[in-house]
Parts: structure tokens; C-alpha cells; sequence
């Protein structure tokens, strides 16, 4: 493990246990993430994102679901570890935004509790007026305007963009090396959303954290993150830069979710470009390719063999698909320039 | 916030206010004489006459009724001469099955059935909430079932069934009590506790099994919470996250119905005092319906009107205080 990585995730695989089966919800997912870097997850609901996300904090839960591989940590595996150990972890080290600010804040406390809470926690020697000073401190850097006003209301006198910079709060306390936001935008409104994308990359700037946004919305990939894993489900099926998801994509279905972008920005009066179909029940994925019933490509093979990860192109991207380079990289440069 | 509870208080007098006004009217409206009542089944009818005129039978319904209320703060003489008697403020009426004034009657039994009513929601507080905790902490497990077991038997199986069950068997059978006879704490407190520690349980345990499941499933919503779910993403342990996340939650409806639970507790345990000879409010209130001794129906009833009135007051603003959003600013 190279040096400025921080969290390095080797064959991921959740699974759910069901009353109506097993549902592998992550199937084989590796990646690193380094310092200071930005990577996004893209996918669907139901392609997996989410329940990486929650891995690497151990939040699933463990009656319910059985997770395999590893996820290191500060050398420590998070799979593994003493729950006393991932506890000192969770917060400290990775700390989490969730989708929804509405719901993400305990509505019987004051959101300086909430936020000190988490200080203390992490610093059981630290008093609970030095707490709220840092408290004070964290929500300036939020941009809560009246910090020593509003330090002291509750969660449901502020609004939902205010409310995502409290969890935000909540989140860079200990100044975690890694956040992971989950959704972070996704419930709010496009204006606010704007707002906290750059607050969230002025964050990291000044805090110099690795972040793993996870979103279905590709332009906030394109506008916060470097890198980007695209999940389908429940597995990797490309993994390249934002400059080359954007120029030269590499998997049928990255074409699809580029096409569908690409067709409300242009055309006049073009229908939407969608994907068709719908995407796989978890429960009884497709033989061979997940993808393999949507893509206008398929052929014996895609129905017979699961495609491994390998390199595709000029810009170090990672594709699962059976079509030979060539074709790759002509349909995925047609795909971007529609 | 002051503003608040002074309309809830200003409501919740005119609420009592109607109440007595028909409960009075549907006493009195009942197709008995009240005067017949007061003396024995051979009564002359010149007794009658005189009891209808000293107790003021004879005047209209709403002058009878003007008469109750302002005995209510001023007190009230009954009759003249020498056989007149006064029954002091706060009066409720003079029960003529009882020979006595019905405050008096209320000073007497109330306290019986405060003791019943305090031990056993303490008792039942504990019982239901830390076995709907335990139970929705091992979710599926055997502890959740016996839980579930427990509940059912609560709800379904009536007071004067368990009661009598219970006493049969512990006091008749095995004979590890001996038979219940009321004692003031006061006066005996060993025998009291003897005689309470049955209707203590008996009451506690039938009343817990709903609190039972209100904890459990309470418990398990505020679990499946967001905010639960940042609260392990934070790193806080889970003794902090089962106190200020998940039974934070779950302890807002407990309470309100607790409130509620414990003052209709206070207007009389009816079956419960029957059941164990406890001469409380509510054995006190079957004697006087079986008596048709309607001064002290009103009375009881009252009584039991000003608790649930106050403890809606009381619930109301706790809740304020457990819930933020809520609060009225």
C-alpha cells in the first residue's frame, strides 16, 4: 500500500440475507483512495454505492448482511476490527454526510450538543465549554450565519442547505482524513446544491481530506470529483478519470448515462435518451455481464461471462466489457460527442 | 409558554365545569327518588318529606344543581334547628347511604387508592419499559418472544381474572400472604406492604404488557432512524445512542399515555379495590352505585374528572418540553 493512500478497499462483496434469498448487494469491489483526492461513485439505485459507502464505516447491519474482503484504514481493518476499534475509527478518522439533512439530525437536541458531541466523544479529556468553542469555530467555517445565536436551536429552525452544513459540522470535528457523502445534494434544492458542493471542496482544501462522493448525478461528479468508479449491479464496471468519463467512456452503460445527460443539454426538441429497460433485481441478477439484457452490444459471451476489469484507452481507464478495445474506445468517443 | 398553559388552564376549567354540570344531570335524572333512598325500606313518608326538604330534593333541577356548585367553594348547611348539620367547603353533597359528607368520604378512600395507584405505575413503569427495551434489543431472539407472550396474556386477560387467580393461589393455596386487610402506612406498615404487594403486581403487570409493546416498537422505529444511524457514524457508543437517540425517541408517546394512564388510575381502581378489599375510591364508587347513592357518584366522578383534565394539562406541556418541535414559542 503505497504511502499517501488512505483507504484501500480489496473484493468488497455484501450480502443480504433475505426472506425472499440472498441479495449481493457489493459483489467484488476494489479501489484506493489517496490523500486529498476526490473520488466519486456513480450508479443507480440499487447498483451498490451506497452499502460500499456504509461498509467502510462497518454500518451495516451485521445480523442482516455478511460482508467479505477488506477495508483498510490507518492500517486497520475495518471488517475485522474490535468494535471498540472501528468506533474510534468511525468520526475520528472516516467521518459520513448522509442524503437526507431532514432526517440525519436528532431533533431533541440543539445542533451545538450534536456537533460538541462529537468532539467529546473523540476527546473524552476536552471540557464541554472548550467543545463549544470549537463548536463555534466549526460552524463559521460551515458558513452558519449568527453561529453564538443559533448554536443553541434545534434542528428543525434551520433549513435543509443549513441543516446538510450542520452535518457537515458534524462531520469534519475530528478532522477526519476521509469523508464520505453519501447523497449529499441529492435532497436538496439546485441552488443550494451548488453551495454546498463548494463548500465541500473549500473544506478539503483547508482540512486536506480524501473524499468519496457518492451520487447518481453525474454533473455533481463532474463538478467536485477527479476520479470515478461506475457501479452496476452491484460491480465496478469502469473506472477512469472525470476527463475521460466525460471524453472517451469505456462501458456500454456509462454511454447510456452520458447519452441521457448529453440529450437534455442539446437537442431542440429530440426525445430524452434514456437507457432502456430497467435495472436488475438484485435478487436474481442476469447471467454473465449485469448488464447484459439493457446493452445494445451484447453477444453470446455477454450472456455466458462475467467481463473482468482490464485497461482500455490512452487515459488509464478500467473497463468490464467484452467489446474489443477498438470498438471500445470508437463507440465511447461517439457516446461523448452526441 | 406562560400564555400557553394559562388557555390550557382557562379550557380545562370550563371543561370541568360542563362535566359536573352532566354528571349532576344524568344522576339526577335517574328514575329514582332520592329522597325514598335516604331512609330504609320502612321509611314513613313524613321522614321522606322532611329528608326531600332538608336535603334540598325539592327544589328545581338547576337550583339543586346552583346548590352543588357553590358547596363546591363555600360549603353547605343542610336543614335547620337541631337537626342541622353543614358539610364544609369544598363540599360535594352528603351521601345518605353513608351518613356522611362525601368530601369527607373522598379524604377517606383517597389516599387508599393514591398508594394502589403509585406503587403499582412506578412498578409497571419499570416492568414495561425494560422488558420492551430488552425485547426490542434482541429483536427475533426468544427474548422478544417471551416479550410478545407476555403482552398478549397482558392485554387480553382481565384484571378481576388475574386478580383472583392470584389470590387464590398465593393467598388461599399456598398461603404465603395472609388474606388482604387494609392498614394505613401510618399505622402498620408491614401489614400494609402485605396487603399492597398484591394489587401492586397484579395491576403492574396487566398495565405494563401495552407499555411493553409501545417501548419495543418504539424502540425499533427510532432505530431505523437517520439520525440513529449518524450517531454510530459519529463514533458514539452505544450506551450514549440507546439514551440520547433511540429511547429519547421512543419516550415521547410513553409518556403522554403514562400521564393519561396514571389519572384514570387516580379516579379509582375499580376492579382491582373490589377484587382485594382495598376501601379506596373506586370500591367506594361500586357501593354507592349498588346504594344508588348519588351524591357520592357525583362526587367520585368529579374527582376522577379534575385528574384526567389536569393530567391532559400536564402531558401537554410536557410534551413541549420533550419535543422541540412542538414547543410554542
Amino acid at each position: 500500500m503505497s504511502p499517501d493512500v488512505v483507504l484501500s478497499v480489496r473484493n468488497l462483496s455484501v450480502v443480504f440475507h433475505t426472506p425472499d434469498g440472498d441479495v449481493v448487494a457489493v459483489n467484488d469491489v476494489s479501489f484506493d483512495l489517496r490523500s486529498g483526492e476526490t473520488l466519486g461513485i456513480v450508479g443507480e439505485s440499487g447498483s451498490g454505492k451506497s452499502v460500499t459507502a456504509s461498509s467502510i464505516m462497518r454500518l451495516n447491519n451485521s445480523n442482516t448482511a455478511s460482508t467479505t474482503g477488506s477495508i483498510i484504514v490507518s492500517g486497520v481493518d475495518v471488517l475485522t476490527a474490535e468494535e471498540d476499534e472501528v468506533r474510534r475509527i468511525r468520526g475520528s478518522e472516516v467521518a459520513m454526510i448522509f442524503q437526507d439533512p431532514l432526517s440525519a439530525l436528532n431533533p431533541y437536541y440543539t445542533v451545538g450538543k450534536q456537533i460538541a458531541e462529537a468532539y467529546l466523544v473523540h476527546h473524552p479529556k476536552a471540557s464541554k465549554s472548550e467543545a463549544r468553542l470549537i463548536t463555534l469555530e466549526m460552524l463559521k467555517k460551515v458558513g452558519i450565519p449568527n453561529p453564538d445565536k443559533r448554536i443553541d436551536e434545534f434542528p428543525h429552525q434551520f433549513s435543509g442547505g443549513m441543516r446538510q452544513r450542520i452535518v457537515i459540522a458534524i462531520a469534519l470535528i475530528n478532522n477526519p482524513k476521509i469523508l464520505i457523502a453519501d447523497e449529499p445534494t441529492t435532497a436538496l434544492d439546485v441552488t443550494v446544491q451548488a453551495q454546498i458542493l463548494d463548500l465541500m471542496k473549500e473544506l478539503q482544501t483547508e482540512f486536506k481530506m480524501a473524499i468519496v462522493l457518492i451520487t447518481h448525478d453525474l454533473g455533481v461528479i463532474a463538478e467536485a470529483a477527479l476520479d470515478v468508479l461506475v457501479m452496476y449491479g452491484g460491480r465496478i464496471v469502469e473506472r477512469s478519470t472525470v476527463e475521460a468519463l466525460f471524453s472517451e467512456p469505456t462501458h456500454p452503460y456509462a454511454w447510456g448515462l452520458l447519452g441521457a445527460v448529453n440529450s437534455l443539454g442539446k437537442s431542440d426538441r429530440g426525445a430524452l435518451v434514456t437507457i432502456a429497460g430497467s435495472p436488475p433485481s438484485l435478487i436474481a441478477l442476469p447471467t454473465g455481464c449485469s448488464f447484459n439484457p439493457r446493452c445494445a452490444y451484447a453477444t453470446e459471451i455477454c450472456t455466458a461471462e462475467v467481463p473482468s476489469l482490464r485497461e482500455v484507452g490512452s487515459q488509464e481507464s478500467v473497463s468490464a466489457c467484452h467489446l474489443p478495445d477498438d470498438q471500445i474506445l470508437l463507440l465511447g468517443r461517439k457516446a461523448a460527442s452526441l | 409558554m406562560f400564555m400557553f398553559i394559562l388557555r390550557r388552564v382557562f379550557f380545562a376549567l370550563v371543561l370541568l365545569l360542563a362535566v359536573s354540570f352532566f354528571t349532576y344531570m344524568l344522576f339526577a335524572m335517574l328514575p329514582s327518588d332520592p329522597a325514598a333512598l335516604t331512609c330504609g325500606k320502612n321509611c314513613k313518608p313524613d321522614v321522606i318529606a322532611a329528608n326531600r326538604i332538608r336535603l334540598g330534593y325539592d327544589k328545581s333541577l338547576i337550583e339543586q344543581y346552583w346548590l352543588f356548585l357553590k358547596g363546591i367553594f363555600v360549603g353547605r348547611d343542610y336543614g335547620t334547628g337541631a337537626a342541622a348539620f353543614s358539610c364544609g367547603a369544598p363540599s360535594l353533597g352528603y351521601s345518605f347511604g353513608q351518613h356522611e359528607c362525601v368530601t369527607t368520604l373522598i379524604t377517606q378512600t383517597f389516599p387508599v387508592t393514591a398508594y394502589l395507584s403509585i406503587g403499582a405505575f412506578i412498578l409497571w413503569m419499570l416492568i414495561g419499559i425494560s422488558s420492551g427495551a430488552v425485547a426490542a434489543l434482541n429483536k427475533g431472539k426468544w427474548q422478544d418472544r417471551a416479550a410478545s407472550i407476555f403482552t398478549s396474556i397482558g392485554v387480553s386477560l382481565p384484571t378481576f381474572y388475574i386478580g383472583l387467580l392470584v389470590l387464590f393461589s398465593v393467598v388461599i393455596w399456598l398461603r404465603i400472604l395472609p388474606f388482604p386487610s387494609y392498614e394505613s402506612p401510618f399505622v402498620d406498615f408491614p401489614t400494609f406492604l402485605r396487603t399492597m404487594i398484591l394489587p401492586w403486581l397484579v395491576l403492574a403487570v396487566l398495565s405494563a404488557a401495552s407499555y411493553t409493546r409501545l417501548t419495543r416498537n418504539g424502540m425499533l422505529e427510532a432505530m431505523n432512524e437517520d439520525f440513529v444511524r449518524l450517531g454510530v457514524a459519529k463514533g458514539l457508543t452505544t450506551k450514549i445512542i440507546l439514551r440520547r437517540y433511540v429511547m429519547r425517541q421512543a419516550l415521547v408517546p410513553i409518556v403522554t399515555i403514562a400521564g393519561l394512564d396514571f389519572a384514570g388510575l387516580l379516579g379509582g381502581a375499580i376492579i382491582t379495590e373490589s377484587v382485594f378489599s382495598l376501601p379506596g375510591m373506586g370500591k367506594m364508587s361500586i357501593r354507592a352505585v349498588v346504594e344508588s347513592d348519588l351524591p357520592v357518584l357525583v362526587g367520585t366522578t368529579m374527582v376522577a374528572a379534575v385528574f384526567i383534565v389536569v393530567a391532559n394539562v400536564l402531558v401537554d406541556i410536557a410534551y413541549g418540553y420533550l419535543d422541540p418541535r412542538v414547543r410554542v414559542k
